[in-house]
C-alpha cells in the first residue's frame, strides 16, 4: 500500500450517495457535517470541492457545468461563470480565491467523503 | 451660454443638423454659444427618409436629434421661428415674430421649397406639396375622402409621393411634363421599363403632358385640362415637379444669387459676405445646386471645418450624384454621365424585357474607362460600377460582360476590392473611404458591424454595406489577421457550421458530437451551445440524462438563477391575458411560499425567491392551475407583448391580443442562439412597443406589418419594416422561415440585432432569403419549424410527472434540510435577499420558508 493508501485509510469517510444520483457529467451537492460538499463525476471519475462560490457568496458550484480547459478539468460557477479545478479548487480566473478540494472515493456504487479539506488534511 | 463665438444657425433641417453634428465630434462646439432658427414646428428630422413616415404616421420615427444633444452643448433652440431679415452690418437676425440674435457666424442651411407650376388653379383645395411632415398629415386626411390621387412630376421625388398615394388605398396617377419617367437620371430605354413595371403596380403614367389649368371636376374634387386636349379627372393633387433653393432671406439680404436662384458659395462653402456660410440645397456652387443628402452633409463638414479654422483643410469641390434606390420596388440607379453627354462617349445597352431589366454603360472614346451608367429591375452591379466610375479603374477588354447575364451559370467577375485606391469613396452618404475602412480595420475593428459602428460606413442608406463587408474580409486576409472563428478549444467550428455538423449528420447527443467533431470534455461555452442547437434540431426534453449536464444554469433548474442562488418562477401568460382565477393562483402561491413578485416587461409575473427543492412542488400547483413554463430561463421565445387591440380598443384596427397568443403558443419553447421577444400592436399607435422586439407586428387596415431585428436594452435598435400590408397566413409563413434561418445561422448568444447589422446584404438579402426563397430553402425551414411545433411540451410538466427528474431538483443529494445559507429580510411587504452587513446584524432575519 502506498502512503496515500494510507493517509486515507486514516480519514473519517461518510458516504453520501450512489453514483447514479449524480446525472452524467455533472454535480450535486452533499451536506457532511453540516459543511456543503459539491460531488461531480465525469465519466467514471468522482470530485468533491466547496459548494460555496466566493464570488458570489451563493451556495451554487454543484448546478454549474463541469468541462475542460486546456486539459484540466473543471466546473464553471452558474452565477458569474468563473472556473474551478475539480482536482484541486484552483480557481483558474483568479488564484486568490481558489476554494477547498475534498478526498472522495468509491466502494463500488457508493460516494464516500472525507470533509478535511485536502489542504488541511 | 458657454462659448464667446457667437454662432447662428438658420434652418434646421439634416443638412444643419449634420452641421451641428460635426461641430460636436469636432469636441469644439464648446467654443460657440449656438442659436438654431427653423420654421417647422419640430427640430431636424430624416427628410431623406420622409416616406418612412407612412410607417408609423409618427414623427418622432424620423427624429435625427439624439436626446440631449442641444443641452449638453448649450444651445438654443427656436422650432416653429422663421427668421425674416437679417442685418448684416450689425450682424443681427431677427424673426418676423421678433425674436433677434446677434451672430459673429452665420450659416444659412434654408434648404429648397417645391416648385409648383404656375398653372391656373393650382392653389386649388387638397393640392399639396411633398416635402413637410405636415404635408404629409394633410394628404393622409385628404386621401380618406378621395378616391383617386395625381402626381405632378415623374422624377424621383414624385415617384416616391406616388407609392405613398398608391399606398394609401387611393388610384393613383403620375403626371410628367417630360417624355419619360426620372428624365434626368435616366435614358429613353431605361425609362420605358421602369414605366411598365409601375404600370404593372397599378399606378397610371402620363408622360409628355404639360398641365394648362386645374378646375373643377365632374365626377371627382378636380379635373386637370392638358395642353394635347386630354383630361384627368382626380380629388387630389400632389405637386413634385423639383425644387427651388429657399434664397429669399440671403436675397432679401443682398448676398450674391445666381441667376436662376441658389445662394452663391466658394470652396469654404463661405457666401459673399465672408461671415457668412450656405450648405445644402440653397447653396449655389460653381453654377450648381445639389438636391442630394450625401452633397449636403459634405457642405456641411467643410463650413464646420473652416468655421473651426480649417485644420482638416477641407474644401467643397462638387459631388458625385449617382443614385441608387428602390422606387415603388423597382431597383433602380444611375452612375455619372448616364445620358452620354461627354463628346465620344459609347454606349452598350443590355435589355432584357422577360425579366424586365435594363442595363446601360456609358464608356469614353475608347472604351478604357466607365463614365456613366443606368440600370433598371436590377442594381446589384451598382457599387462595382460606381467604383470604375468615380476612381477612373481601367475596364476590362470587353466591358459589356460586366452588365451581360453570365449563360454558364458562373457570377460575372465582379471588381475585387483590391483594384480600388485607399480614396475610393466606399460610403458615398457619409465620405467614409476605402482608407478609412483600411485604418480602422488596422486598429482592431474585426467585425463588420463595429466597422459600421465605428466608421458610419453603410449606416444611411446602406447600399454600399456588401462593398464595405468585402473590404473588411480583403483587409484581415492581408494583415495574415485570420480570424478565430472557433466556439471555443474543444470545437474548431462556428455555431453555424455545428449547426449544420448536427442537422445533417443527425448527431443527438453531445457525447456523439464531441466524439465526431470536438476533443475534450467540453466546457460551459460548447456544452449549453450544442444543447440549444439540439434542443432546436430535434426538441427533446432538455432534462434528458444525457442533455441535463449540458443546460446551462437557467435551463438546467428550468427556473432563472438569482443571485444568492435561489430561482425566480415565471409561468406562461400568452399575450399578457390573464383570467381573475389564474391571478388569484398566482397570488396564492407567491403567498403559501413567501415569494416576492413583481411584474416583468414582458407582461408576466415574476415569482422570486423559491429554493432548488421548492420549485417542482410550486410547480405541481401550478401546472395544475393550468399553468405551463414561460420559458424565461431559456435561450427561446420570452413573451409575445400585445396591447388590447380591436376588442376594447377605440382606435385599434385588429385584434392584437388574439394574435399574440396564437403567435406565443405556437413559438413557445423554441431554442435559438439568443432569446426572443416578440409584440403585437393593435394599430399604428404603437403601444406594444413592437419595433423594439426581434419580431414585431403592428396592424393596419389591410392586414399587418412585420418588423424584424429590432432591441431595447443594452443596444437599442429599431425595428426594420420586413413585409407590410400581409395576411395572417402569410404573416406566419414569414415568422417561421425568419426564425429559423436565424436559429441556422446566427452566432452564440447573438441577438437578431446584431446578426442583422452583420448579415452582408442586410435587410435587402434577408427579405430575398425569406419572401423571394432566393436560396430555395424556404420550405425546409418551414417543415423544420413544424417540427419543432409538433414536439412541443411543457418542460414542467414533463418534470414533475416523472419522479427521477424531481429528484434533480434537491437541494442535498443525502438530506432533506434546505440551504441555511439563503436568508432575507424584509422591505416593502415582500422578502429580498439580505445584504452581508444585514447578514452580520443577523437582525430580522427571515430564513426561506
Amino acid at each position: 500500500m502506498t502512503d496515500i493508501f494510507k493517509k486515507e485509510d486514516n480519514m473519517n469517510w461518510t458516504a453520501v450517495c450512489s453514483t447514479n444520483d449524480i446525472p452524467p457529467n455533472a454535480g450535486v451537492c452533499a451536506l457532511v457535517d453540516g459543511k456543503q460538499i459539491a460531488i461531480f463525476k465525469i465519466d467514471n471519475a468522482v470530485f468533491a470541492l466547496d459548494n460555496f462560490d466566493p464570488f458570489s457568496g451563493a451556495n451554487v458550484l454543484s448546478r454549474g457545468i463541469v468541462g475542460s480547459l486546456e486539459g484540466e478539468l473543471v466546473v464553471a460557477s452558474p452565477i458569474y461563470k468563473q472556473h474551478f479545478a475539480l482536482a484541486t479548487g484552483r480557481c483558474i480566473e483568479d488564484e486568490n480565491e481558489s476554494i477547498a478540494a475534498y478526498n472522495v472515493k468509491l466502494d463500488g456504487d457508493t460516494v464516500l467523503i472525507a470533509a478535511e479539506a485536502q489542504a488541511a488534511a | 451660454m458657454s462659448g464667446t463665438t457667437r454662432l447662428v444657425v438658420v434652418g434646421n433641417g439634416p443638412v444643419s443638423h449634420q452641421f451641428l453634428e460635426t461641430l460636436v465630434e469636432s469636441g469644439k462646439a464648446d467654443q460657440f454659444s449656438i442659436t438654431v432658427f427653423g420654421e417647422e414646428p419640430r427640430p431636424a428630422y430624416d427628410r431623406v427618409h420622409l416616406t418612412a413616415w407612412f410607417e408609423t404616421r409618427k414623427a418622432e420615427s424620423l427624429n435625427m436629434v439624439t436626446e440631449g444633444f442641444y443641452e449638453s452643448h448649450s444651445m438654443i433652440v427656436h422650432n416653429d421661428k422663421k427668421v425674416s431679415s437679417i442685418d448684416r452690418a450689425n450682424k443681427v437676425v431677427s424673426t418676423d415674430c421678433g425674436t433677434t440674435a446677434e451672430y459673429d457666424v452665420l450659416v444659412l442651411g434654408t434648404g429648397s421649397y417645391p416648385f409648383v407650376p404656375p398653372v391656373p388653379g393650382h392653389d386649388r383645395e387638397n393640392c399639396f406639396v411633398y416635402r413637410t411632415i405636415e404635408d404629409l398629415e394633410a394628404i393622409t386626411e385628404a386621401s380618406k375622402n378621395g378616391k383617386i390621387g395625381a402626381v405632378v412630376g415623374g422624377g424621383l421625388l414624385g415617384l416616391e409621393a406616388a407609392k405613398a398615394l398608391h399606398d394609401l388605398g387611393i388610384k393613383t396617377h403620375v403626371v410628367e411634363f417630360a417624355p419619360r419617367l426620372m428624365a434626368v437620371q435616366v435614358d429613353d430605354g431605361g425609362g420605358k421599363l421602369l414605366r411598365k413595371k409601375i404600370e404593372d403596380l397599378g399606378v397610371s403614367v402620363h408622360t409628355g403632358k404639360n398641365t394648362q389649368q386645374i378646375i373643377d371636376g365632374d365626377n371627382t374634387t378636380h379635373k386637370m385640362c392638358f395642353a394635347d386636349g386630354e383630361e384627368l379627372e382626380t380629388d387630389l393633387i400632389v405637386f413634385s415637379a423639383g425644387i427651388r433653393p429657399q434664397d429669399a432671406l440671403a436675397r432679401q439680404s443682398e448676398l450674391d444669387i445666381g441667376e436662376r436662384g441658389g445662394i452663391v458659395i466658394n470652396n469654404n462653402c463661405q457666401t459673399s459676405d465672408p461671415s457668412i456660410y450656405a450648405i445644402g440645397e440653397c447653396a449655389l456652387w460653381n453654377g450648381r445646386i445639389f438636391g442630394l443628402i450625401a452633397p449636403g452633409n459634405e457642405m456641411a463638414r467643410v463650413a464646420a471645418d473652416h468655421i473651426l479654422g480649417g485644420a482638416e483643410d477641407k474644401q467643397f469641390l462638387g459631388a458625385d450624384m449617382s443614385t441608387k434606390l428602390k422606387l415603388m420596388g423597382v431597383d433602380v440607379a444611375s452612375i455619372g454621365d448616364a445620358h452620354a453627354n461627354t463628346p465620344g462617349a459609347k454606349c452598350y445597352t443590355f435589355i432584357d424585357e422577360q425579366l424586365e431589366v435594363y442595363k446601360k454603360l456609358v464608356v469614353n472614346e475608347d472604351a478604357s474607362k466607365l463614365l456613366g451608367a443606368v440600370l433598371i429591375g436590377d442594381a446589384d452591379d451598382y457599387g462595382t460600377l460606381l467604383q470604375y466610375a468615380l476612381n477612373g479603374i481601367e475596364l476590362p477588354e470587353h466591358p459589356e460582360a460586366m452588365i451581360l447575364p453570365s449563360l454558364d451559370g458562373t457570377a460575372a467577375a465582379g471588381l475585387g476590392v483590391d483594384a480600388l485606391p485607399e480614396g475610393a469613396q466606399i460610403c458615398s452618404c457619409n465620405n467614409v473611404t476605402k482608407g478609412d475602412l483600411c485604418s480602422a480595420i488596422a486598429e482592431g475593428t474585426h467585425t463588420l458591424g463595429d466597422l459600421k459602428a465605428c466608421t458610419k460606413a453603410a449606416t444611411s442608406c446602406g447600399g454600399c454595406s456588401a462593398l464595405v463587408g468585402q473590404v473588411l474580409n480583403a483587409e484581415l486576409a492581408k494583415l495574415g489577421l485570420e480570424v478565430n472563428t472557433d466556439l471555443c478549444e474543444h470545437f474548431p467550428y462556428t455555431r453555424q457550421e455545428i449547426y449544420h455538423l448536427v442537422r445533417v449528420g443527425k448527431i443527438k447527443s453531445f457525447k456523439e458530437l464531441l466524439e465526431k467533431h470536438g476533443k475534450g470534455h467540453g466546457c460551459d461555452i460548447c456544452k449549453p451551445t450544442a444543447a440549444s442547437i439540439l434542443a432546436s434540431c430535434w426538441n427533446d426534453y432538455i432534462l434528458e440524462a444525457e442533455h441535463a449536464g449540458l443546460q446551462d444554469t437557467n435551463d438546467r433548474m428550468l427556473a432563472n438563477m438569482q443571485k444568492n442562488g435561489t430561482y425566480s418562477i415565471v409561468p406562461r401568460v400568452a399575450g399578457g391575458e390573464i383570467t381573475p382565477e389564474k391571478l388569484i393562483v398566482l397570488g396564492e402561491v407567491g403567498k403559501k411560499y413567501n415569494l416576492y413578485t413583481k411584474i416583468t416587461g414582458g407582461q408576466r409575473i415574476d415569482l422570486f425567491g423559491a429554493t432548488v427543492d421548492q420549485l417542482p412542488v410550486i410547480w405541481k400547483e401550478l401546472v395544475d392551475a393550468g399553468f405551463e413554463s414561460g420559458h424565461a430561463y431559456g435561450k427561446s421565445l420570452r413573451t409575445v407583448k400585445s396591447c388590447v387591440g380591436s376588442t376594447w380598443c377605440r382606435y385599434g384596427v385588429q385584434d392584437s391580443v388574439g394574435a399574440a397568443i396564437d403567435i406565443e403558443n405556437r413559438y413557445k419553447g423554441l431554442r435559438s442562439p439568443h432569446k426572443l421577444k416578440m409584440a403585437v400592436s393593435g394599430c399604428t399607435r404603437e403601444c406594444a412597443e413592437a419595433q423594439s422586439k426581434d419580431v414585431g407586428v403592428i396592424a393596419t387596415e389591410k392586414g399587418w406589418n412585420l418588423y424584424v431585428c429590432g432591441n431595447g436594452g443594452m443596444k437599442p435598435r429599431h425595428a426594420d419594416l420586413f413585409a407590410s400590408d400581409i395576411d395572417t397566413e402569410t404573416l406566419i409563413k414569414y415568422i417561421d422561415r425568419f426564425l429559423m434561418f436565424y436559429v441556422r445561422t446566427a452566432d452564440r448568444l447573438q441577438r437578431t440585432s446584431v446578426w442583422m447589422d452583420n448579415l452582408e446584404g442586410g435587410l435587402e438579402y434577408l427579405q430575398n432569403v425569406i419572401i423571394n426563397d432566393s436560396l430555395g430553402i424556404a420550405e425546409e425551414l418551414e417543415a423544420e419549424m413544424a417540427h419543432v411545433i409538433g414536439t412541443y411540451q411543457c418542460e414542467w410538466k414533463t418534470t414533475i410527472e416523472n419522479e427521477d427528474k424531481v429528484k434533480m431538483f434537491r437541494s442535498f443529494v443525502n438530506s432533506d434540510s434546505g440551504d441555511s445559507n439563503v436568508v432575507f429580510v424584509q422591505e416593502r411587504g415582500q422578502i429580498r435577499p439580505a445584504t452581508d452587513e444585514e447578514r452580520e446584524l443577523g437582525k430580522d432575519l427571515i430564513a426561506v420558508a
